[in-house]
């Protein structure tokens, strides 16, 4: 037993990868006092209308993350540059997901 | 009171047709056009392609009833899980609540509409030209002398550890039962039983994990849990005893006698209890009214008070549709 008793559970994001969708998708946040309880409750809040096949749940301070105050020198530089899409190329109509 | 099937469009939310090819039990529920779902679609119709016929040798009035009895567990038991919406511990477990609940709703649909087409003359009559489908009839216009649930699934839902406590004993037993029901004769009974045997796998499992992190958390939590053990448990033995029409169905190859499987839970139960470190409970079993169970139709207090507010709004509109 223990006697270390906090008022909240940590905060969990929540990835889950559709039927159809290739990737997982970040869906939302949630709350729960470990991970496992955290994939059970991602099961229930947002898979239950059929949505998904697989979750991912990560605790929300173990994600790193860019700055709003950093866009301009992060972003800004690639919006000019067309010529990195590979827009010259013929896609095979047998080649998916592109 | 304004009559409420007057102005309403109707037959959006038809009665499935158990002996219909091509009917899904989804039909009504789907209202025909997929494109309201943000999400997922591709439901699954659980009695599709499911042979509706009644088997050889197999009485329809008992089945009918047997039906009931599996159908009454469900229903009962996902309308006292229904009340902890908006009142749960917090928004994830509300929600969590709300699922089991539902899983036990669509189980209780399929059953009483078994029920329904096995014997019809278990059907409670209503106004002629009623819309109400024949499940519906059954699961708001009975009293509570004609429900067979066992009564562990009636009684108030106490706090979250007495909740915890009763879902863990019914998915344990309904589990067990469910997956012997898989062979039944019965090819919709097996089918029902095929879908709830992975919804109670993970009733159980939530369950078994509260039980655990309740019983090991703080003093508190574990006093509550030990309460709550003492309360459930009075209502734990009459799931084994079986009826007589469970008996009959169980030889026919139809049903299972819960009798059955009464080793098999308590040594499911008694693997949580030693991992929670709790000691199996000695309480003797509630009484039998005058010999009878929930099975008979003998109810606690608490029942009918739930059956006031689970029916009221059905038995005030007879004929609507909803």
């Amino acid at each position: 037993m223990t006697n270390d008793v906090r008022a909240e559970w940590p905060l969990y994001e929540v990835f889950v990868r559709g039927k159809r969708g290739l990737n997982h998708v970040h869906v939302g946040s949630l709350h729960a006092a470990d991970d496992d309880m955290a994939l059970r409750h991602a099961r229930d809040v947002y898979t239950r209308r059929n949505e998904g096949v697989s979750i991912w749940v990560v605790q929300s301070h173990l994600i790193a993350a860019s700055s709003p105050d950093e866009k301009d020198p992060m972003f800004g530089p690639s919006n000019d540059k067309v010529y990195r899409h590979p827009t010259f190329y013929e896609i095979p109509d047998n080649v998916p997901h592109m | 009171m304004t009559d409420m099937t007057e102005d309403l469009t109707p037959a959006s939310h038809s009665a499935p047709d158990p002996n219909s090819e091509h009917g899904s039990v989804f039909d009504g529920l789907l209202g025909g056009d997929p494109s309201h779902w943000a999400f997922g679609t591709d439901f699954e119709d659980p009695l599709a392609g499911v042979d509706t016929t009644i088997p050889d040798g197999v009485d329809g009035h008992d089945l009918g009833v047997y039906c009931l009895m599996l159908a009454d567990d469900a229903l009962i038991a996902s309308h006292r899980l229904s009340e902890w919406c908006s009142n749960a511990p917090d928004l994830e477990e509300d929600i969590a609540l709300a699922n089991i609940s539902l899983d036990l709703l669509g189980q209780a649909r399929l059953l009483l509409a078994r029920a329904a087409a096995a014997d019809p003359s278990l059907v409670p009559s209503l106004p002629a030209g009623s819309p109400v489908p024949p499940e519906d009839a059954l699961a708001f216009f009975r009293t509570d002398g004609q429900f067979c649930n066992a009564r562990l699934t009636e009684t108030d839902n106490g706090d979250f550890a007495v909740t915890v406590v009763k879902a863990l004993v019914l998915a344990t037993a309904r589990l067990a039962l469910m997956e012997r029901l898989r062979d039944s004769r019965d090819a919709v009974l097996a089918a029902v039983a095929a879908k709830a045997v992975k919804e109670l796998a993970y009733h159980r499992d939530y369950a078994g994990r509260w039980f655990l992190t309740l019983a090991r958390g703080t003093q508190e939590s574990r006093r509550r849990i030990d309460a709550a053990l003492r309360t459930v448990w009075p209502l734990y033995a009459e799931l084994f005893v079986p009826h007589e029409v469970e008996t009959r169905m169980a030889e026919v190859g139809v049903g299972v006698d819960p009798a059955g499987v009464a080793d098999e839970v308590a040594v499911v139960l008694a693997q949580v209890f030693a991992l929670s470190g709790v000691e199996t409970p000695d309480i003797a079993p509630m009484v039998a009214v005058r010999g009878l169970r929930g099975r008979d139709g003998s109810h606690t207090e608490a029942f009918s008070k739930l059956l006031g507010e689970m029916q009221s709004v059905a038995r005030a509109h007879p004929s609507g549709r909803w």
